[in-house]
């Protein structure tokens, strides 16, 4: 087994990205998209709408080419980081780079764990040659596609706004604009070593998205899929997202357990299922969001690593203590009051938050808080998919947490978004444009709409429209430096509040080690930024070793040999054969080999065994001369040994000369019998003879 | 080892379905159900034989329950707070919501009827459902490190599911009621391709076949409306869950297409409770309803309204569904005891109703009078209408699901004595199926597969491994599920079934190992003695003189008269033996492992025997083989010895 990291991603939105290689077969682990590089794009220019183009009289036609103007200056002088420096072109979307070093039709099968680990699938599918099989689950598969839609939808403005698609690489990629553009910008381009360009894709189209869910294989909650017999899998629940997930991969020589970021006690997806991890031989560790925090953090201070002496039931306790989630939750709170606190104040909150479970919560959150404030405005819900994305939560009980299920139960909606739409309070509408989102604005206001970049969707009108009013306040997620993103919304005027908030998105870093004591694989595998004294594997049973970004790491041999099944139908058709001098019991075996269920099975050939295929058997040992003379005149067969051997080549031959009953040769060497005779039947009795003097099976 | 089926319910008669499956040492029990047509402790399975002492949490692994009707959990609640059962219980997330609505339903008919003692309370209902664990299609539930249990999806009700288990190498399916054919609201059974040791399945119509749905439904929306349009009242006695849903979608669709307005009537608040439920669990119904849960809620019927007791004598046609089905007591015999009176209303019964009910007796020929208890008679005057379509399977589905997962032996459950015992004749004639119909209380056994582990040698793995394509014609999946017809259909299968071919190695109490022949000397520690055979004779041509003969003393090359001896034997050979497959080599020709040459020395220690025929001039031709080529190389040999090599060319 072979592990090559391709990406370690870039928290919640952009997950990790990884090669496998498994018995011969390759496996893509989750083929995410980049959305924070859309920063480097300027949004649509203000007074721009896609229904309303041609009222639009304020259209910059000046500043439509962007960077053409002010060509003489412009040599090797960097930009100045202003809302001027950024890209003026319909944006391009940047995929992994690096896997764009591997051929798309070697891949066997890909692996989806979660709805933003799909963004980039549409790329992979319309490659030339790809036939891998994407394994995905129902849930994910159906979020991820709404988020494509979504995303393709918001895109139009752009196609819109600029026009026709420009062929082959757009003008932002040539080398001379990207030297001036400003240092952060160009790291966002180029990636930090300069080698991320070749990841920038046009956006797909509706019809790619399309053909790529098309072919998806959906699975249900731990349904096992097996893939050429050979590797069976299985999505197993990671409490991150609806939908998402690990997987175990199981083959014929071993097990693996795949973690991506992962949630013990989350507030709507079902569980991070640790359980069915247990006793891996292999368990790869994918879930960098405690890097994340560390590089921020005063590494080591504030979290106890537990003893190794803990038992399993202390540690199992460490993993299920809440702590972080009600830390979540308190978030969570304080959010909803301070958007009720703005909107008391007569002041809108826009919050685009990208996370379906953050936004399902923080809408029973507000509910909760305005009602208790008895403040009543709408809150609007603005995405193209909003309806059915809304809809379709609570239609799913197998994969929200335990705490919802029961509400299924009791018979009560599994959101209460359900009663929220029902009541009004909550509206939903497609578009900033939509007819009748205009006919029920009302001010001041709590929307929820995407995108959280901020440079495409409903997000980009609001904060326009609100980003002068101190009043308002902005609910933004960070992940991307939060310069560059409200950088076009004129920092000079930009008094609305901001309340930037981070939420969980992973295994806490104090909970790594007690996990992997917990399941118990022979072999982990971290990230190397994990540090060999956060993870030093001392006394423990298990071996650690690291990997770091596009470089293969390659899985010791976990078994000296191969495991096989063999029927026992099979087993009792066998005739055995005991060497005494040996201590050891030998038959031959004939059956035909099948890979089933990830295990080598021999079955009862079906085929008629034909004499044909009857196998002489396999001897070994020299052959006692004197034990075959007496065993040939046993038979009536008389011969006598000759004196002289014959050489050939590297060994001598005895030769023994048949008389009776007619003439026969053999040439007798010490790993070889040659016999010589006239007729079959003869010829057949020397052969039985020796055969029985031979050990042999 | 060997499955024990040890059936405690549903043997041979229909109701308390519950069947206890002991499997690699595993017992499992499927359904937990009661029987609806009993009143005394024959209402439920005989638990004390799946544990005699009582201890019913030692004695069983889980308990699997398929789906929401009375007669598969029915008797749940009793055997988990009565009986003490705390081991796990597994049934899909729907069965899971909707079988306590069903237990409460049941609970109060029966405090109702004849204020009879309380089975089991409310509390008893909500304890037991806490103790289940909901389970998602198609899921594997490891329910210990060698239990394994799989749903999948059997139409029927909504959450209703086939159950696959799973110990060791040993494998079973538990049907419970399925349906292959799939109707308004739900989709028809799918399961994937298993290996069986055993198949338990419903035979509900064990020699039915049905005609197409659609003339089955037209007959019911023809008899609902007729009596309508004559100004009466229409009784619906079903369940609240199941049958309910679909038949109120039926008429809700015929009201809005034919424009009526009669009133529909639903009893009991149940149903509108139920469809919060239903609109929750829309992932469980068919393709076509599930489409719809964006825009609309297909249970929100437009044409449905709440009926009230007082309403029962108002005058004027209406349709009313009520509870509880089969019209075994409470609310739907208060008004049957109303409405059966008058020859212009209508009853509906289901396709199967449970000895014992109302239902029952309507169904067995055409009573004028039925006694309620000594004391209270109905007339009956009213006209009977029996659905003649229902969730259950037809006796061809249950031919094409045998069929299909071919298991190695099937139990028949939960059908009638006589025609189950016509299925079985059939399953066995036709398939070639060992097939067992059980009674109550009686236990089948049958054998289970088993593999032996093992370790193989990477040599031996590699070369099992070059392809062997085999093609073979199969019964295909079924196209059910969209298309609606569960037509099966024969497909070109591709197998492929590498030919492994080894030595197994027991040494002392190691576990078996299996290595190439090859490694084998290498293994003992001895060299590898092979046995090979030699034989040298003269070839036979009639143009032996014609040539001089200087050829073969110094024949160091392949002399034009060796060649065209081997050219002319290739020739004849390949006319003989044309399924051989004979290699030139130039100086040799070459069958498996024989080896033909024209013999270079007069001093051929091979020529073993006597050649009259040969003389100074004849040509020997020396052969050589390996042991195991025996038959082949003598059978040419001869055909040679036959051959006059000297005419061609
Ligand atoms: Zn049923
Ligand atoms: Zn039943
Ligand atoms: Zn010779």
């Amino acid at each position: 087994m072979k592990l090559t990291c391709l990406s370690r991603g870039k928290g919640f939105y952009f997950p990790p990205c990884h090669m496998l290689s498994v018995c011969g077969f390759r496996i893509l682990i989750d083929c995410p998209l980049d959305l924070s590089a859309l920063a480097a794009f300027a949004p649509i220019p203000p007074g721009f709408s896609a229904v309303r183009g041609e009222e639009d009289l304020e259209r910059p036609v000046d500043e439509s080419d962007g960077c053409e103007s002010g060509s003489a200056e412009r040599k090797n002088t960097e930009k100045p980081m202003n809302a001027e420096a950024l890209i003026r072109s319909e944006p391009w979307y940047k995929t992994v780079a690096n896997l764009h070093l591997w051929n798309p039709s070697f891949i066997d099968v890909v692996l989806i764990s979660s709805p933003a680990g799909m963004l980039g699938l549409p790329f992979l599918m319309r490659a030339k040659g790809f036939s891998a099989k994407v394994y995905v689950t129902e849930a994910a598969a159906k979020l991820g596609k709404l988020m494509m839609e979504d995303l393709v939808s918001m895109h139009e403005e752009f196609r819109q706004f600029y026009g026709t698609q420009e062929f082959s690489s757009p003008h932002w990629m040539k080398w001379e604009k990207l030297e001036s553009l400003p240092s952060a910008l160009k790291e966002i381009v180029l990636g930090t070593d300069g080698i991320e360009l070749g990841g920038w894709m046009p956006l797909y189209s509706a019809a790619d998205i399309e053909d790529c869910v098309k072919k998806l294989q959906r699975l249900k909650y731990a349904e096992v899929a097996c893939y050429n017999g050979t590797i069976n899998i299985k999505p197993i629940s990671s409490g991150l997202e609806i939908g998402a997930c690990n997987w175990t991969i199981r083959y014929p020589d071993g097990t693996i357990g795949f973690v991506s970021s992962s949630e013990f006690v989350p507030g709507h997806a079902l569980e991070f299922n640790y359980n069915a991890l247990r006793s891996c031989d292999v368990l790869i560790y994918s879930d960098f969001s405690s890097l994340d925090v560390l590089e921020t953090a005063n590494k080591g201070s504030n979290y106890a690593v537990p003893e190794d002496s803990s038992t399993l039931s202390d540690l199992e306790e460490v993993l299920l203590h809440a702590d972080e989630s009600s830390e979540e939750m308190d978030k969570l709170k304080f959010i909803s009051s301070c958007a009720v606190d703005a909107v008391k104040a007569g002041g809108s909150v826009l919050i685009p938050i990208g996370r379906l479970g953050i936004i399902l919560q923080l809408l029973e959150q507000i509910s909760v808080c305005m009602e208790s404030s008895r403040c009543e405005v709408p809150i609007f819900v603005i995405s193209s998919v909003a309806e059915e994305l809304l809809a379709y939560t609570n239609i799913i009980p197998e994969w929200v947490c335990k705490q919802r299920q029961e509400k299924l139960f009791s018979g009560e909606p599994l959101f209460a978004h359900v009663e929220l739409l029902n009541g009004e309070r909550l509206q939903v509408y497609p578009a900033v444009y939509s007819p009748k989102l205009l006919l029920h604005w009302q001010e001041p206001c709590i929307v929820f709409c995407p995108h959280w970049s901020l440079r495409l969707g409903p997000a980009v009108h609001l904060l326009r429209r609100w980003h002068g009013d101190e009043k308002s306040l902005l609910v933004w997620e960070e992940g991307m430096d939060s310069d560059i993103a409200l950088l076009p919304f004129d920092p000079k005027e930009m008094k609305m509040k901001v309340l930037r908030c981070s939420f969980l998105s992973g295994i806490v870093l104090k909970k790594v080690r007690p996990l992997i004591h917990v399941l118990q694989p022979k072999f982990v595998m971290l990230p190397e930024d994990f540090g060999r004294q956060i993870m030093s594997p001392v006394a423990n049973s298990y071996s650690v070793l690291h990997y770091s970004v596009n470089e293969t790491l390659k899985l010791p041999i976990l078994k000296e040999d191969s495991e096989l099944e063999i029927t026992a139908d099979l087993i009792s058709q066998l005739h055995w054969k005991n060497l005494k001098d040996q201590n050891l019991s030998i038959t031959r075996l004939k059956g035909n080999l099948v890979m089933s269920d990830a295990r080598r099975q021999i079955l009862t050939s079906d085929e008629l065994s034909c004499s044909k295929s009857e196998k002489p058997p396999l001897l070994w040992g020299t052959l006692d001369l004197q034990r075959l003379l007496a065993r040939l005149s046993e038979m009536g067969i008389g011969g006598s040994l000759q004196e002289d051997s014959v050489t050939d080549g590297s060994s001598d031959a005895r030769i023994l000369r048949i008389n009776a009953p007619s003439e026969a040769l053999l040439e007798i060497r010490s790993t070889s019998t040659l016999i010589s005779a006239a007729n079959e039947e003869l010829a057949f009795r020397i052969r039985d003879a020796v055969d029985g003097i031979l050990d042999g099976t | 080892m060997a499955i024990d089926c040890l059936v405690l319910g549903a043997g041979q008669e229909v109701g308390k379905s519950c069947a206890v499956v002991t499997i690699g040492g595993k017992r499992i029990m499927f359904d937990c159900g009661m029987h609806m047509g009993y009143l005394d402790r024959r209402r439920y399975p005989d638990f004390s034989r799946a544990a005699p002492d009582g201890d019913f949490t030692g004695a069983l692994d889980c308990i699997v329950i398929t789906h929401f009707h009375l007669d598969h959990v029915g008797a749940l609640p009793y055997f988990t707070e009565v009986c003490g059962y705390r081991g796990p219980i597994y049934m899909t997330f729907p069965t899971k919501a909707l079988a306590p609505l069903m237990l409460e339903d049941y609970r109060k008919v029966m405090v109702e009827r004849r204020g009879e003692e309380e089975q089991f309370t409310a509390e008893h209902i909500a304890a037991c459902m806490k103790k289940v664990i909901a389970v998602d299609l198609k899921q594997t539930v490891q329910v210990d490190s060698e239990l394994q249990i799989r749903a999948y999806y059997a139409g029927h009700v909504i959450g209703a599911a086939m159950f696959y288990a799973k110990v060791g190498d040993s494998a079973l399916v538990y049907t419970g009621d399925y349906n292959m054919t799939p109707d308004r609201h739900l989709g028809a059974a799918q399961i994937d391709r298993l290996h069986l040791d055993l198949l338990i399945t419903e035979s509900t119509y064990a020699t039915t076949v049905r005609d197409s749905k659609y003339t089955r439904e037209r007959e019911f929306l023809m008899a609902v409306h007729k009596c309508v349009a004559g100004g009466g009242k229409v009784l619906i006695p079903t369940f609240a869950l199941g049958r309910a849903q679909e038949l109120c979608m039926l008429l809700d669709d015929y009201w809005e297409r034919m424009n009526l307005n009669v009133p529909i009537y639903f009893s009991a608040g149940l149903t509108i409770q139920a469809n919060m439920y239903y609109k929750m669990l829309i992932n469980w119904t068919s393709q076509k309803v599930k489409e719809t849960y964006v825009t609309r809620n297909p249970f929100d019927f437009k044409n449905v309204r709440n009926f009230d007791r007082s309403m029962i004598n108002s005058p004027g046609p209406c349709v009313l569904f009520a509870t509880p089905g089969m019209i075994s007591g409470g609310f739907s015999l208060e008004v049957f005891k109303n409405w059966a009176p008058s020859e212009i209303n209508l009853v509906t019964l289901p396709g199967y109703c449970v000895a014992g009910t109302i239902g029952h007796k309507l169904m067995s020929g055409k009573p004028t009078k039925i006694d309620l208890d000594k004391d209270t008679q109905i007339d009956v005057r009213c006209q009977i209408h029996q659905l003649s379509f229902s969730p259950h399977t037809d006796a061809k589905g249950i031919m094409d699901l045998v069929k299909f997962l071919s298991p190695k032996h099937v139990i028949l459950v939960h059908g009638e004595k006589p025609k189950m015992a016509s299925l079985k004749g059939k399953i066995e004639s036709e398939l070639g199926i060992p097939c067992y119909d059980p009674a109550n209380n009686e236990n089948v056994s049958v054998p289970s597969t088993h593999f032996v582990k093992a370790c193989a040698s990477d040599a031996f793995v590699r070369s099992s491994l070059s392809p062997n394509f085999k093609f073979s014609r199969r019964i295909g999946e079924y196209g059910f599920s969209h298309s609606g017809d569960t037509e099966v259909r024969p497909y070109l299968q591709v197998r492929d079934e590498r030919v492994a071919e080894g030595i197994v190695v027991i040494e002392g109490n190691k576990a078996a190992k299996v290595i190439h022949q090859d490694e084998l000397p290498n293994f003992l520690r001895k060299e590898r003695h092979e046995v090979k055979f030699a034989y040298c004779f003269p070839a036979h041509s009639t143009k032996k003189n014609e040539e001089p003969d200087h050829n073969f003393t110094d024949g160091l090359q392949c002399s034009s008269r060796q060649c065209s001896l081997l050219r002319a034997l290739l020739c004849e050979l390949s006319k003989e033996f044309r399924q051989e497959e004979i290699q030139d080599f130039g100086e040799y020709i070459k069958v498996e492992s024989l080896h033909v040459a024209v013999c270079s020395t007069d001093q051929c220690p091979y020529r073993v025997g006597d050649h009259p025929l040969s003389g100074r001039g004849s040509m020997f031709l020396c052969c050589s083989w390996l042991a195991g080529d025996e038959q082949l190389a003598w059978k040419l040999i001869s055909t040679i010895k036959t051959l006059d090599l000297g005419l061609p060319l």
